[in-house]
């Protein structure tokens, strides 16, 4: 096949998505950010739901997140982004909003507005990106790091005696009545990616469905901080990451049959 | 009615689309209120308790960045919760309103009447450089109309606007005409009207509308800060709001704004009975605050004294004013702190021993 043959439009069988804009990302090389925000995109486009959308970014590498996805966008402050997000969809209820949240966002400075949206289970799309560091700060400790994991405020390793423990964020969250679909993904192989995908739009249609807060974990790599080049920090995820963090559904209240609480009241 | 429930009514009634609060002494009627009238049966109003005040405003932020008009109250140690967030509005130039019905600091203080918050309220609280417009109440009736004035001066400016008020006029009970029922802007006049900034979902024919305070670029940083405090010049330009009540003869001016006023307003009337020409001058408008209208008034008096219900914090804006005006006319302070409110009485007490005594 000649070249110009391979590019006719009938012979393309990969695009980048319309709703990626031309900004150039500032994420590291072998950063997991770049494939949720294509996956992001995608899923957008797909529900044709671009008009109606809007993200809420936080603070934290993904911060700008808003220069990338040709949607209308929030910046929130560190960790408050569900209450924005709350904000958004309660006075506007035909919109279709979702927070995009790191670890330390989401988990630490932003702990109590989380569990506060989950629970009152807002009409709202949450994805978390684990990477059980603060990757913009440049590597410090985050709520989600490992037990011995080294990072700049723990040199010598997380100990638990001074630093606690991990925080599962995402087993407490699957506990609250108002979630209807928390699950955990990962973005590291063209297989993986496509669950995540799926799982992604699974969640935006619970929000067209009105069916409270989906909840979406990305076990998320951070070459940078972890010190390792992208390939070995894809093996360094595998092997430390998912045995503390499985990837699967915790929670799908369609198939477990659970009753989204604020169903009747959303749909009004 | 109380003037808590007054700002209820008046946010139901002037097409307010949204309420997001946390409880705290001593404005909790305010939502109380909301709850107990229902609104989102009548006008569609979203009521919604959340789980804190760092939340409330947030969720305030994020409503008022879809162009919808919304609304928080709190009392000082939740309104220094708020401060983050109250940056952050600024910041990103929304129009919203917040409701500070002040009580005793510092800390947790005590839930009786305040006027500590007015440098919070009127310098910042927040970090960064911006302002808030700030409306000072002195009756129920103004509760009542500074909720829509509030709204309609944060439209114009697109700029947050405070009610700064306290624990007295909260639970006051007086007369109230309410103002009549606005209907909430419809989706087009919202889009009509904010289209060009607002989340309301990116339409095929504009560009995405990014709602952020975000700029790494110091220069283009720098820019913002100019806009913003041209738009705060345009404020002290056009939206000076005060009172005066028997300045037309008077040698010695008071200067008090909400509850203090309120007790000023007797104490002229004493004065005035004991033969000292006396006369108040009420600032309605804290930001932008009425300097000129002192700088003029300065050259016909003799003395002024602010009467504060805290440490003397106003003291400093109309020293600074009066400096302006070129006259050496000496400006005193009298007040009480931690909830005590002084008597008619004593205020004149206090203006007897600092002007007329000394």
């Amino acid at each position: 096949m000649e070249l110009q043959e391979i590019m006719k439009p009938e012979n393309r069988v990969y695009e980048k998505p319309k709703l990626l804009t031309e900004n150039t990302m500032h994420y590291c090389p072998g950063c997991s950010h770049g494939v949720v925000h294509k996956l992001l995109a995608e899923v957008i486009e797909e529900l044709e739901i671009q008009g109606r959308t809007v993200g809420v970014s936080p603070v934290g590498c993904s911060v700008f997140a808003y220069n990338y996805i040709d949607i209308d966008w929030q910046e929130a402050a560190h960790g408050r982004a569900p209450a924005v997000a709350t904000g958004i969809a309660r006075v506007n209820p035909e919109k279709v909003v979702f927070t995009y949240q790191g670890d330390g966002d989401l988990a630490s400075i932003g702990t109590a507005e989380i569990m506060h949206a989950c629970n009152r289970g807002e009409n709202m799309v949450v994805v978390f990106i684990n990477n059980a560091i603060y990757g913009m700060t440049g590597g410090q400790m985050a709520p989600t790091t490992l037990i011995g994991q080294v990072t700049s405020t723990t040199p010598c390793g997380r100990d638990v005696g001074r630093n606690g423990y991990p925080l599962k964020i995402t087993e407490l969250i699957a506990q609250l009545p108002g979630t209807s679909y928390v699950t955990r993904q990962a973005v590291h192989t063209p297989a993986t990616s496509r669950k995540c995908k799926k799982a992604l739009k699974k969640a935006f249609q619970n929000v067209l469905d009105k069916k409270g807060t989906s909840f979406i974990e990305v076990v998320s790599t951070c070459s940078s901080g972890w010190r390792l080049n992208p390939v070995e920090a894809n093996q360094w995820m595998e092997q430390n990451m998912f045995p503390f963090y499985p990837v699967g559904d915790l929670k799908d209240a369609e198939k477990d049959a659970v009753e989204p609480v604020l169903e009747k009241e959303l749909k009004n | 009615m109380k003037g808590n429930e007054v700002i209820a009514e008046a946010a139901i009634r002037c097409g307010c689309d949204g309420y997001f609060g946390y409880p705290i002494t001593p404005q909790s009627e305010v939502m109380e209120t909301l709850m107990a009238r229902e609104p989102w049966d009548e006008t569609g109003m979203v009521v919604l308790q959340a789980e804190s005040e760092v939340a409330s405003i947030n969720m305030v932020y994020g409503a008022a960045g879809s162009g919808k008009k919304v609304m928080t109250s709190s009392s000082s140690p939740g309104v220094s919760l708020m401060a983050e967030g109250i940056s952050y509005i600024a910041g990103a130039e929304l129009p919203c309103l917040i409701v500070n019905v002040q009580r005793g600091g510092p800390g947790l203080g005590t839930i009786q009447p305040s006027q500590a918050d007015y440098f919070q309220s009127t310098k910042g609280g927040g970090h960064g450089d911006y302002r808030l417009i700030v409306l000072a109440p002195a009756s129920v009736q103004e509760m009542n109309d500074f909720v829509a004035l509030g709204f309609d001066l944060a439209y114009k400016y697109r700029n947050p606007a405070m009610i700064l008020t306290d624990g007295a006029i909260g639970q006051m009970m007086e007369k109230v005409e309410l103002s009549d029922f606005q209907t909430r802007m419809t989706e087009d006049e919202i889009e009509s009207k904010t289209g060009s900034w607002a989340t309301r979902g990116k339409k095929k024919n504009r560009e995405r509308n990014i709602i952020t305070s975000l700029e790494l670029d110091s220069e283009k940083m720098e820019e913002n800060n100019l806009r913003f405090q041209e738009k705060y010049q345009r404020m002290e330009a056009e939206e000076v709001r005060y009172e005066t009540f028997q300045c037309e003869d008077a040698e010695y001016i008071m200067v008090a704004f909400g509850s203090a006023a309120r007790i000023c307003q007797k104490s002229v009337e004493l004065a005035r009975a004991k033969g000292l020409k006396v006369g108040l001058l009420r600032p309605i408008t804290l930001y932008p605050f009425p300097k000129q209208p002192l700088a003029d008034i300065a050259k016909q008096v003799k003395g002024f004294m602010t009467v504060e219900l805290n440490a003397g914090q106003m003291i400093e804006d109309v020293q600074l004013a009066v400096s302006c005006s070129g006259c050496s006319v000496p400006v005193s302070y009298f007040g009480r702190m931690g909830g005590v409110i002084p008597t008619p009485g004593e205020v004149v007490e206090a203006l007897e021993e600092k002007f007329i005594k000394a």
